[in-house]
């Protein structure tokens, strides 16, 4: 008979043993091993296929391993990535493993162990004589990995490899104690939240549990919608029992009986595999009715958002909820006070629930150890754009945009220049390259006129026209703006309208003073934060980007060569290989003839400007060039070959 | 009912009102003036989009909406210092920079809450400092039984939103499209046989403070009116 007076710590401490040897036994098996990451992002550079062709080979050469799907390693660059653990080696990650280098990988080394195939391999998880390790490499050396600690490395399907590494003890260290204890642990750690406003999550907790109405809720905010920002969808897809656990949590320190994950509809495997998770969680009874025997009870369940980017707001997150219309409403009453169905509702962003089960675990002074003294612990950035090694990177906070961008992700693609940095999502700011060492933490990027946001970066290099990015941001936030308050749905429509103009060459000086005035109408009346911040990419580039912004206006140029109005393509006859016709057939418009040199130019009244020509030139030629404004195309005497000639050439 | 008065001081002046009250009302009430136009007397939730009615009030960081502040006792408001006046008429501006202008062909002409606060911040009604936005939308939307919706005017007050949540029946107006598209609908009600009831109703062409939604017959009055007057305009001119 089980012992009944056997405490939640003392009920885990069993299972989590069980859970340890089961993961042991499986790592130990003399039965290889293949980890295919197979997240979104994974399955979108082809993990699928990879294990098609893994069990393809497998069949074909009658070896035996065990095929196995983990989560994101955050290593965007190298997908998809499978980690091999085969006996007598340590575990072994390899890079961009198709199906094809998955059938190497079974004949060369899978087979006999003879061959671990170097070439693909990036290094050992773990340390070894043989094989250089991760922590060799400046990603590795340089990330402090504490919410993704086991993102990549554990089965998100698999609740004993969470289990196993020390899973779900925050949760029964909080039920052993009490739900104050939990608010007071966070509370000193002063966990900000990581959903880009940096409200302190304790406070939060702490106004929710004071008001007497129940009974109260607590939301994971899953509704991600920034371009190019995926951290919630990789927290959720590889350790969603880590969000799980920290959710729990927050309901105990706030007194809730039920919990929710808002997640959006368009990201159908973190829906999948949350659903998954929380059935696996009641099943063990850590979530459900009296968790682990401490007559606590919580409930979870999935709400599929529909895809609005102010959704992501908490009142009209809530407004969609209740079945409305997804816009925001005032504050107050903060949802904290009167949220969904006027009941007290904390909403945390995923980021923020993943990190507290460590701090429960760790203790707060732990947390408080890491990152800066007003915004402790990491920050999770998706790194996109011209970056060596995009991908998802987590550091201290108070580390500089110059060491994420140049240490961390290996600086700019093709030895580029780097010239901004867009911080913060779509109403982030972007920050030249001479303000790279500003610290990333709340408010850092705040006073210079960017802000943390959920965690978007995209990296730009000189190629990159920054009036053309303020346009295609704030054509974006327009396109989302819900349309309930005047500056936000008018306002922003003007900025859009007065960019779009300037990009192709019909800005009017004037209108500069014009796009100032309406962002900072837009930013001081806006009734939420979308609209609030609306105008960022707007002001930031006017003010350590107005040469670019001077140079279309007032002389129709385009410094960066991007905007397409403002640009003409030539070919350089000096350069042009007689006789190559490389470019002709790759011109949509037929806007490439032959010279009466035999050489090639482009007809500027057909050209269409896509640029394909640039490609299309072979290397050792590279006669295409771009100006701006198109006005200086040189004269070159070009005459086109008479129509006799034409068959010879 | 014995309420506590409570004593604010706007722009100077000292008013008592019954603590909690909202203080766009309270001003209204005492004759101090401050434009608005989504909020309607007897709201429990102002939804505070419009945001013409921001004030300043001492101790608060930013601009907060009068129509959902509620006054405590020894408040300091200031509703026209020289930076209020000013996001005033930005506000302004961006509203009439969608408005088609024609005031003279309109039903609403010269009981206009948007002539009357054109006139209050003396602003005109069509803006030359920006640029005028032809929103994608038909000029009449007719498909409603009783309602003539002209959506070109239309300020998305979202008053009509509000008063129609009201009726028990179900409401059959909301907010449609995103961004500057933004447009109310009926969502297809208007091709239920049940929303012939509108006729006994008519809340939201009260509450319209423009001329965009109105009912059809009073509509179909005003357009032969202003025919007629064109007709006899024309008349007049070529007997001359």
């Amino acid at each position: 008979m089980k012992q009944p007076t056997a405490s939640p710590v003392e009920r885990l401490a069993v299972r989590s043993e069980a859970a340890v040897a089961r993961v042991r036994k499986l790592r130990e098996s003399p039965i290889p091993v293949i980890e295919v990451g197979a997240a979104t992002c994974g399955r979108a550079a082809g993990a699928l296929e990879t294990i098609t062709g893994f069990e393809q080979a497998l069949a074909d050469n009658g070896v035996e391993a065990e095929i196995r799907r983990v989560g994101c390693l955050g290593h965007c660059y190298a997908e998809p990535l499978v980690t091999i653990r085969y006996p007598g080696f340590p575990p072994l990650l390899y890079q961009k493993i198709g199906a094809g280098e998955a059938g190497i990988l079974v004949r060369s080394f899978l087979k006999d162990g003879s061959d671990p195939c170097y070439e693909y391999l990036i290094g050992a998880l773990e340390p070894d004589e043989n094989f250089p390790t991760l922590m060799d490499y400046p990603r590795y050396l340089f990330e402090k990995r504490v919410v993704m600690e086991h993102c990549g490395l554990i089965d998100p399907e698999d609740i004993d490899h969470y289990l196993a590494v020390g899973g779900y003890r925050a949760l029964a260290a909080g039920l052993e104690k009490s739900g104050e204890w939990v608010l007071e642990e966070v509370k000193a750690a002063n966990l900000r939240g990581r959903g880009g406003a940096g409200f302190p999550a304790g406070r939060k907790w702490e106004i929710a549990r004071a008001v007497d109405r129940n009974p109260k809720l607590v939301i994971c905010n899953g509704d991600e919608g920034d371009p190019g920002a995926y951290m919630d969808r990789t927290l959720l897809e590889s350790n969603p029992h880590q969000v799980l656990e920290g959710l729990a949590l927050a309901a105990l320190a706030v007194g809730a009986p039920s919990a929710l994950l808002y997640i959006r509809a368009e990201y159908p495997l973190a829906v999948e595999i949350m659903e998954h998770a929380i059935a696996a969680a009641e099943r063990e009874n850590l979530l459900g009715d009296d968790i682990m025997g401490s007559g606590v009870s919580l409930e979870v369940s999935v709400f599929k958002g529909s895809g609005a980017f102010v959704c992501g707001e908490e009142t009209a997150l809530i407004q969609s909820l209740e079945g409305r219309r997804g816009m925001p409403q005032p504050r107050p009453p903060y949802p904290a006070v009167a949220g969904l169905n006027d009941l007290p509702t904390v909403i945390n962003n995923v980021k923020t629930l993943s990190t507290v089960p460590s701090i429960i675990r760790n203790g707060h002074q732990w947390f408080t150890g890491i990152g800066t003294e007003h915004s402790p612990g990491t920050a999770i950035f998706s790194v996109v754009g011209e970056v060596e090694y995009p991908g998802l990177v987590e550091v201290p906070m108070g580390a500089t945009l110059e060491h994420l961008v140049f240490d961390v992700c290996g600086g700019i693609k093709d030895g580029k220049a780097l010239k901004a940095v867009q911080i913060g999502g779509p109403s982030g700011g972007c920050l030249p390259a001479s303000l790279l060492e500003t610290e990333i933490d709340f408010d850092s990027l705040k006073k210079v006129g960017a802000m943390m946001g959920s965690g978007g970066l995209v990296v730009m290099n000189e190629d990159t026209c920054m009036v053309e990015v303020a346009r295609y941001f704030t054509d974006f936030t327009q396109g989302e703006s819900c349309g309930k308050c005047t500056y936000c749905r008018i306002g922003t429509h003007h900025l859009r309208e007065i960019l779009q103009s300037i990009t192709v060459g019909e800005g009017r000086l004037e209108e500069l003073d014009d796009l100032e005035e309406i962002s900072r109408a837009v930013i001081r009346g806006s009734l939420c934060s979308l609209g609030k911040t609306a105008p960022n990419p707007v002001l930031t580039t006017l003010r350590f980007f107005k040469d670019e912004y001077l140079a279309h206006l007032e002389e129709k140029r385009c410094p960066a060569r991007m905007c397409r109005s403002l640009i003409a393509y030539y070919i350089d006859l000096e350069a042009c290989a007689r006789g190559c016709d490389a470019c002709v057939a790759c011109c949509p418009t037929e806007a490439i003839f032959t010279t009466s040199n035999r050489k090639k130019a482009i007809d500027q009244e057909k050209c269409v400007k896509c640029g394909e020509c640039v490609y299309a030139c072979p290397p050792e030629y590279d006669a295409v060039r771009r100006v701006s404004p198109p006005g200086l195309i040189p004269d070159q005497g070009i005459e086109p070959l008479p129509a006799d000639d034409k068959d010879e050439a | 009912m014995s309420e506590k008065l409570v004593t604010i001081t706007v722009d100077g002046r000292k008013i008592s009102a019954p603590a909690g009250s909202r203080l766009l009302k309270v001003c209204l009430e005492n004759d101090i003036y401050i434009p608005n136009l989504c909020y309607l007397e007897g709201m429990s939730d102002p939804p505070a989009s419009c945001r013409l009615c921001l004030v300043e009030i001492e101790g608060e960081p930013g601009m907060v909406a009068s129509c959902r502040c509620e006054i405590r006792d020894g408040m300091v408001v200031t509703s026209n210092s020289d930076d209020i006046l000013k996001m005033r008429q930005v506000a302004f501006r961006l509203l009439v920079s969608t408005n088609d202008g024609h005031c003279n062909t309109c039903i609403a002409n010269k009981h206009c809450e948007l002539q009357q606060i054109a006139k209050f911040l003396r602003q005109p009604l069509r803006t030359k400092r920006l640029r005028h936005i032809d929103r994608d939308y038909p000029e009449i939307i007719d498909d409603h039984p009783v309602l003539m919706y002209e959506p070109k005017k239309c300020v998305l007050c979202g008053r009509c939103v509000y008063v129609c949540n009201q009726i028990p029946k179900g409401y059959k107006l909301d907010f449609a499209r995103r961004g500057i598209n933004t447009i109310i609908s009926f969502y297809g009600s208007d091709l239920d046989p049940s929303s012939r009831d509108c006729e006994g109703c008519l809340a939201c062409t009260e509450v319209c403070p423009v001329g965009a939604l109105s009912s059809k017959k009073k509509w179909s009055r005003f357009i032969a009116e202003v025919k007629l007057k064109q007709e006899q305009k024309a008349a007049r001119q070529s007997s001359d």
